[in-house]
Parts: structure tokens; C-alpha cells; sequence
């Protein structure tokens, strides 16, 4: 999956996370989070294994957590990045 | 035992939040709205979200049910993909006017469990009656499929179709026997309308009265302080519950027994009268006559 | 005329190094002076301090009745940093979020020994985070007011903000506009410090009654704009929750007391500050209905829903060492069954009996609580201070059940950890955790966990509730510390139970 145009997902209200995506050369995770030095590194993991999972090698991750649970960063995270490749098709062998 | 289905708690699907933490409030199922509490530009994050929710093991002990959006949406579909891969029990469909629709969904459905290596025929249906074609329809939908799991009216959409609006309850009237009645006679569940105003108990209350003497199984809720009010509403009154336990205790004697009769103060009692006594010491909340 | 005039010899042995009487004002010379009426009251504070011979490296005092509304504190320090006044130590019942000007001061060298039993916002993170060279002191309210007492630490000057007094100093918190109820932890400092000086926004006539602060306690009376608004008082902790998650709690934890064994006819409770532990005493109403029983007493941090079942004749006595809201202040001016007590006769465990002694049941709050049911409020799960001992390990100590209540997961992190962060109060004081996932009982009260579980209560083990949290949050890293300690915390006997170390940035 190809990043075509930048997108956001989710929101800042607590147990949840924004998610703002864009096109970039090479790939580029950046994490803030309300709880970054409990759970920063647990998030990345998930972050990372999510856009593996859909194939994305390239683009900007961008994600600004207040305390949301492994599934909403895996839904949010997910949603972006299907918005920033405005892709209408899910492969839910993906998810 | 059958399964107590009393309080349907809705949650919006696009709420991170809500999704985290409904659990906690221990209704006897959980909806996941993707219809109507999600706005047009939230489907896909909402269908997904609940998607990676039903897999939370927290919810593996709570029915889950998820409110699609109707088949002739550019989200329908998905949504339906979303809830079976998911693991959703049940699926409820908005706007069910006819079986027709119930056999399209049920189609798709079919599909998406053999995709996905799902048990055919585990995931069950709701239909949610909100016009006056569904009423009339009620008993051919209630009928549609093996997989009909429970009927639910839904208030709001069917009084504006019925070109009135919701008061002491009259103007449902009709509505909630129809649907009532095809319930029974197709032997499923059936939910009454949701009560919006969630800082008036008085008329809540009132309104259960009213669907529990009918014989509704439950409600659907849209804020967790009605789950709590609601169960004490439907709880039996403890003359009710001595009499029950009376009756289930002869039952469990007279099987220890080996006697296919149950008989209690010398009257033969019944295999009816026994489940409802069994029914109503489970909505008291208690599993063994012996605790 | 009558020449006979006797002299007094003052010849005699037995008569020897007295003092011969001159005359009735000789020792008392504000009886003849123009000024005897008003020989207390002060033009400014600056006045006030000058009189009072402050000098750098001694000890001021405050109460915190305003809580975030409080203006005192704050202006008080200006103006002795003004003053030029260095080294101070600030021993304040407690410091909230409006006291962030105090940062300034400490950097800049005014204050450099804190006393207090808490802290919230800027200030305590900066704290927290190294601020100062000298750990700040944690004492519980009854904990304060021993050290206090015994002398441990001693109050030079006590500065202390009333809404209104009389010419000579009696005070209260419910004349005047500025209603903040119980001067309950003034009461110690007025009886206590070395000098008094009172800041009050009217001088009403004399004299003014009930005087929690006497007359015959305070120096002297600076008039002043504001002392506090009292519109603050309930903003922080004290609010009346409408969240269905702690309405949850609350409701469990009503059925907690009811099914307790000692929801008896007179029996006392108190609840605490939090917005669960509040919002339970509307549903004992219902309960103590059903039953048929009232309360003897509720102790605290009075709150409005304490007042209306106190109203309702449901409970029959108030015993009030601070106002949480307008409500509380209204009912303690109004109620004669609603009595002010000062923070010694509340939980000082060396006074000669304390009200915590004859509770019944309390709820409290908590940031964490672990395995063994020891409980921390004064740390976050970031490491940094943002809460208050208060009166948690006083009443858990004196009451007969105490019942903590918390969410089980805030945010993201689990409130149920293997270790609480903080020590401040010991679980072998904490009888029974009420979360909104389940309740936990502690294992030294079987008889409790019986009862509850006869009620069909959700009870399961506290190490149940802790995998529950990690399964649904994950496990968090640990937090990181420094070696430097930025705070003691302080048991209520005085003793240190745990310290605060510095997070590593």
C-alpha cells in the first residue's frame, strides 16, 4: 500500500489517539503520548506491526496518544493509512 | 436457561472511548453502532474500531451485537464484512421493511462466514422494525431465516413514518403487539424502543412497566444509568421468587426421583409453569435454589 | 480627705523579689491608651509583619478552607518576598493548583522548607522535578497537628485568612461574604503558633460569635480586599460527579456499607473528597430507608450530599473539620447538630481521643493501590506528586471498615499494581477496594468478604482484579528515579513510611 496524500484519523480525547499520515521517502514513525514512558515502546510495536501488516514501507506517521488501547491504535492507525492511499478496498487478510 | 436479555446497551462506534470501557457496565448485550450515531466522514474509522473491539477478550463474556448500516448504503456491506470476520453474535439490520431484506443480508453473510472460516450459521440476525411496512411485515420477517435471533422496534424513524410523533405511548401501541406477537409466534426475542431522555427516571420507568406486562424481553438502552433501573424494574417481586423456588425445588426432587411428574402441595405442576419459574429465578439473579 | 493611707512595707521575708502594685494599667498600658479597642488592628500586612518580628529562616503557617479559591497564601508570600524575606519555611495544611506563584518564590530563594500534606499542578511538578534542595514534608491532617503540637516543628507566624472578624480577633468562616465553612485546621495554628495575625475581609461588630478562633489567640488584624473565593472551594476534588463510570462505583460501593455488618442503627461514616467517593451518599439514602436506620455522626470533609441526608434526619450529627461546599458552610452556620472540630480533635492519634477513633465505615480515594492493599495518593503513575495525604491514613487507621474506591483503569494505566509507587497509607488499614470492574476484600477480614459475597456482591481477589487491568491495558514500564528525595512522606505518628525520589528526565 502506497501513501498518495496526507490523512488523519481519530481524535484527542482520553483512551484515544489521532493519527496524521503523508506521503515521505522512506518510512518515519513519530510517537507522543500521554503515557509515553509506561507504554511508548508497547505502542510503537503496534504502530509498526500494523503498517507492516498492510504493506506500508514509505510515509509519515505522525501520533499523538492519550492512553488509547492496543485495538483503537490498531483501528485508528489502519484508517489512516486506507485514507491516505484512498483505497475503497479492504483486504481484511490485512488487518 | 435461556439467556437474559433485558438491557441492549448502544454505543457509538466512532467513540475510542466508549469502546475501551462499556464493558464494565455489565449490560446483558452490547450494540456497536455504526448507523446512525456515526457520522458519514466516521464509517470507516467507526466500522473499524468496533472490528479490533468485538476481539477484545473483555467482551467474550457479553452478547455483542452490531447495528449496521442498511445494504443499499455505500457502507452496508462493509460494515457486514467488519461484524462477521469480527466475531459480532449478532447483526442488526436498520430499516427491515420486508423478508426480502433479511434474505439479501443473510446471503452476504453466508458469504463472508466461508470466507473467513466462521461456523455457518453463527451469526445471528436482529431485524429492527422502524416503519409502518416492517409492522405490517413483522411476522414474515421474524420467520426469514433460521438465523433470526430477535425483532426490535425502533421508535423514532417509525412514528415520523407513521406522520406522528412519540407521547404516552399509545401511538406505538399497535406497533409493539405486531411486533410482540411475530416474536412469539416465530419463537424469538423481541426489544422495545430506546427512551431518549436520559435524566428523566419517572418516565423511563413507566415505559418499562409498560414493555415488560407486554412481555418484551428487553430494551435498548443508550446510557449505562438505565441498565441498572432497568434490571431492578424486570426483577421479580420476592413473593414471586419463594413461590419459584418452591416449584423449581419439586422439579429438581421429583427428576432425583425418577418420577416424570412434578407435584407440589398435591397439584401437578406443569412443564410450563416450571420454566417460567426457572425464568424468573434467573431475572432474580439466582442460578441454584440451594446458594 | 481621708490622711489615713496604710503603705505597703514589702519588708517582710515571705514578701521578698514581689513587685508592689502602682496602679491598674501599670502592666496593662493598652488600658489607658486611646487604642484599646483597637490596639489589634493593623493598617498593612507589612505592619503586621514588622510587629510581628519575623525574621529569614523562620516558619509561617496557613490553613487551606479556600482550597483552590484561596488568596492568602499567594498574597502573604508576595509580599514578605517584597519584603525582602529569605530561607522561610512554609507549613501549609495544603497547597492546591492556584498555588503555582509559589514557584517563583522558591527559585528565588523566599521559601526553601515546605510543610504540607499535599500538592497539585505547577508547583508540585516543578517540585517533583527538583525544584528545591530540601524534600518537602508530607504530614496527614491529624499528622500536622501533632507535629505541631509536640512542638516538632514550631510556628512563628501563623497568617490566617477568615471572611470576617471582630476588632479583638474572633473569627469565623461562616460571617461576613466569603463563606468557607470550618476553620477546623486553623484552630491548630491559632492555638499553636507563636503569633497570629488574621487577614480578614470585614471587621464585624463585637464580639463575634462562635469564635473557632479566639480573641485570646491572635496578635494582630490586617484588613484586606479578598481572603478567597469561595465559589473554588468545591473546583478540583470536590465535585458531584455525573460520569456513569463513577456513579457505577458510588453505587457499589453503597452496597458495600449496606451489606458490611456495620450498617447498624447509629452507625458513622465519612466519604472523601473524590467524585465516586461523593456520589455514594446519594445512594445510601435509599439503603438506610429500606433499613430503617439513621446515622449517629458523618465526619469530614463535609459535602452537600452529606448535608441533605443530615437534612432528612437520616443522619443525626455533622462533625466538621473542613467545608467542601457553599451547602456545608450554609449547614454549619445554620445547624446546631453541625459542629465545627479542629484538625486535632479530628485525627491527631496523639490527642486525647479523635473523631476518626468512632468511625464506622469511610471511603476513600486513591491513585494506586497493590497487591497488599497499600494505598498511594500522593504520586501518579508518572512519578510526580499530584495529590494530598489529607486525612486518608488518619481515618483508615481509626475506622472500623475502610473501603477504597478507584477506577480500575485510568487512561490507560492500572490503577492495581504489584507495588503502590508512594507509600501513605499501610493495607493493613484498607479492609476492602471497590472498583468498577469488581471488589476486592482485603484477606484479613474474611467475615467482610462472606458477608458480601452472601449479597451477591462481585468479589474477587485483588491479584484477579490486577490481571484484569494488564490483560485490557498491557504491562507498563516501570518508572525511572533519581537518587535525590524530593519529599518525606510522613505516617500520622510522625514516623517516615516512604519518600519521594526525583523521576529521572
Amino acid at each position: 500500500m502506497e501513501i498518495k496524500k496526507e490523512a488523519l484519523c481519530g481524535t484527542l480525547e482520553s483512551n484515544d489517539l489521532l493519527v496524521k499520515v503523508a506521503p515521505h521517502q522512506g518510512l518515519e514513525v513519530a510517537i507522543s503520548s500521554q503515557v509515553m514512558h509506561q507504554f511508548g515502546a508497547r505502542i510503537r510495536e503496534v504502530v509498526e506491526e500494523t503498517l507492516k501488516q498492510m504493506g506500508v514501507s514509505q510515509g509519515q506517521v505522525v501520533i499523538e496518544d492519550k492512553g488509547a488501547l492496543d485495538c483503537a491504535i490498531r483501528a485508528r492507525v489502519q484508517t489512516a493509512v486506507l485514507r491516505g492511499c484512498e483505497s475503497e478496498e479492504l483486504d481484511w487478510r490485512a488487518l | 436457561m435461556k439467556k437474559l436479555r433485558r438491557s441492549m446497551l448502544f454505543i457509538p462506534g466512532s467513540n475510542a472511548a466508549m469502546l475501551s470501557t462499556a464493558f464494565v457496565y455489565r449490560p446483558d448485550s452490547i450494540m456497536f453502532d455504526l448507523e446512525d450515531a456515526v457520522a458519514l466522514r466516521e464509517k470507516d474509522a467507526a466500522r473499524l474500531l468496533v472490528y479490533h473491539a468485538l476481539q477484545l477478550p473483555a467482551y467474550k463474556g457479553i452478547e455483542t451485537v452490531v447495528r449496521i448500516n442498511p445494504l443499499d448504503t455505500p457502507y452496508g456491506l462493509k460494515d457486514v464484512e467488519a461484524a462477521v470476520r469480527g466475531g459480532a453474535e449478532i447483526i442488526r439490520l436498520p430499516k427491515t421493511d420486508c423478508a426480502a431484506d433479511i434474505h439479501r443480508l443473510e446471503t452476504e453473510v453466508e458469504r463472508i462466514e466461508r470466507e473467513c472460516g466462521r461456523e455457518l450459521g453463527s451469526t445471528r440476525l436482529m431485524a429492527a422494525i422502524e416503519s409502518a411496512s416492517g409492522v405490517v411485515n413483522a411476522v414474515s420477517i421474524a420467520t426469514a431465516s433460521p438465523r433470526m435471533d430477535s425483532i426490535a422496534l425502533a421508535g423514532f424513524d417509525y412514528v415520523v413514518d407513521m406522520q406522528t410523533q412519540r407521547g404516552d405511548g399509545s401511538e406505538l401501541f399497535y406497533a409493539r403487539c405486531a411486533v410482540l406477537h411475530a416474536a412469539r409466534a416465530a419463537k424469538i426475542d423481541a426489544f422495545d424502543v430506546v427512551f431518549s431522555d436520559v435524566n428523566d427516571d419517572e418516565g423511563f420507568l413507566k415505559e418499562v412497566a409498560v414493555a415488560k406486562k407486554l412481555g418484551f424481553n428487553g430494551k435498548s438502552l443508550i446510557n449505562p444509568r438505565q441498565i441498572e433501573l432497568l434490571h431492578k424494574a424486570y426483577a421479580p417481586s420476592e413473593e414471586d421468587v419463594r413461590r419459584a423456588e418452591r416449584i423449581v425445588e419439586a422439579a429438581e426432587k421429583a427428576e432425583s426421583e425418577g418420577l416424570g411428574v412434578v407435584s407440589l402441595n398435591g397439584k401437578m405442576v406443569d412443564p410450563p409453569v416450571v420454566m417460567n419459574a426457572q425464568r424468573i429465578l434467573a431475572l432474580a439473579g439466582i442460578t441454584s435454589v440451594h446458594a | 480627705m481621708n490622711n489615713d493611707k496604710r503603705t505597703l512595707s514589702l519588708e517582710d521575708a515571705c514578701l521578698e523579689g514581689l513587685e508592689r502594685f502602682q496602679n491598674f494599667a501599670a502592666h496593662a498600658p493598652y488600658l489607658k491608651s486611646p487604642e484599646k479597642l483597637t490596639r489589634k488592628l493593623v493598617d498593612s500586612l507589612e505592619d503586621a509583619v514588622r510587629l510581628s518580628g519575623l525574621k529569614d529562616g523562620q516558619t509561617i503557617s496557613f490553613h487551606h478552607a479556600f482550597r483552590e479559591g484561596d488568596k492568602t497564601i499567594n498574597y502573604v508570600v508576595g509580599v514578605l518576598a517584597r519584603m525582602g524575606f529569605k530561607n522561610l519555611t512554609l507549613a501549609s495544611s495544603s497547597l492546591m493548583n492556584c498555588n503555582a506563584p509559589l514557584v517563583e518564590h522558591i527559585k528565588s530563594g523566599v521559601i526553601t522548607k515546605i510543610y504540607t500534606s499535599g500538592m497539585r499542578g505547577v508547583l508540585a511538578k516543578t517540585i517533583s522535578n527538583g525544584l528545591m534542595a530540601e524534600p518537602v514534608h508530607i504530614h496527614s491532617h491529624g499528622g500536622r497537628a501533632h507535629l505541631i503540637q509536640s512542638g516538632e516543628l514550631q510556628l512563628d507566624v501563623a497568617f490566617l485568612g477568615v471572611p470576617g472578624c471582630d476588632a479583638f480577633g474572633n473569627a469565623n468562616g461562616i460571617c461576613g461574604h466569603s463563606h468557607c465553612g470550618s476553620l477546623g485546621y486553623a484552630m491548630v495554628d491559632a492555638q499553636f503558633a507563636k503569633k497570629v495575625i488574621l487577614l480578614t475581609e470585614e471587621i464585624l461588630p463585637f464580639p463575634n460569635t462562635p469564635a473557632s478562633i479566639s480573641q485570646d489567640q491572635v496578635d494582630w488584624i490586617v484588613q484586606v480586599d479578598h481572603v478567597g473565593d469561595p465559589a473554588k472551594i468545591s473546583v478540583g476534588a470536590a465535585r458531584i460527579t455525573k460520569n456513569p463510570r463513577d456513579l457505577l462505583i458510588a453505587r457499589l460501593a453503597a452496597d458495600v456499607i449496606e451489606h458490611c455488618g456495620y450498617f447498624e442503627q447509629g452507625f458513622s461514616l465519612q466519604t472523601g473528597s473524590g467524585g465516586a467517593s461523593t456520589a455514594a451518599t446519594r445512594f445510601l439514602e435509599d439503603r438506610m430507608r429500606r433499613k430503617g436506620i439513621t446515622a449517629s455522626f458523618a465526619l469530614g470533609g463535609i459535602t452537600s450530599g452529606i448535608v441533605d441526608l443530615h437534612k432528612k434526619g437520616l443522619i443525626e450529627k455533622v462533625a466538621d473539620t473542613q467545608s467542601f461546599d457553599a451547602e456545608a458552610a450554609e449547614s454549619l452556620a445554620t445547624s446546631p447538630n453541625h459542629i465545627e472540630i479542629s484538625a486535632n480533635e479530628y485525627a491527631n492519634p496523639n490527642s486525647r481521643g479523635t473523631y476518626c477513633d468512632r468511625l464506622d465505615v469511610v471511603i476513600l480515594g486513591a491513585l494506586e493501590v497493590d497487591l497488599d492493599f497499600n494505598v498511594n495518593v500522593i504520586t501518579g503513575s508518572d512519578g510526580l506528586m499530584m495529590g494530598a495525604s489529607g486525612g486518608h491514613c488518619d481515618v483508615a487507621a481509626g475506622a472500623n471498615l475502610s473501603i477504597v474506591v478507584e477506577p480500575l483503569i485510568r487512561g490507560r494505566i492500572p490503577t492495581v499494581v504489584k507495588r503502590v509507587t508512594t507509600l501513605v497509607t499501610p493495607g493493613e488499614c484498607i479492609g476492602v477496594l471497590v472498583t468498577d470492574h469488581g471488589i476486592a476484600v482485603n484477606p484479613d477480614r474474611p467475615e467482610v468478604e462472606a458477608r458480601l459475597r452472601a449479597a451477591g456482591l462481585p468479589v474477587m481477589t485483588i491479584q484477579e482484579l490486577y490481571q484484569r487491568a494488564i490483560s485490557i491495558t498491557g504491562e507498563p514500564e516501570p518508572i525511572e528515579f533519581l537518587d535525590k528525595i524530593v519529599g518525606i512522606i510522613h505516617y500520622r505518628d510522625g514516623s517516615v513510611i516512604d519518600v519521594v525520589r526525583q523521576v529521572k528526565p
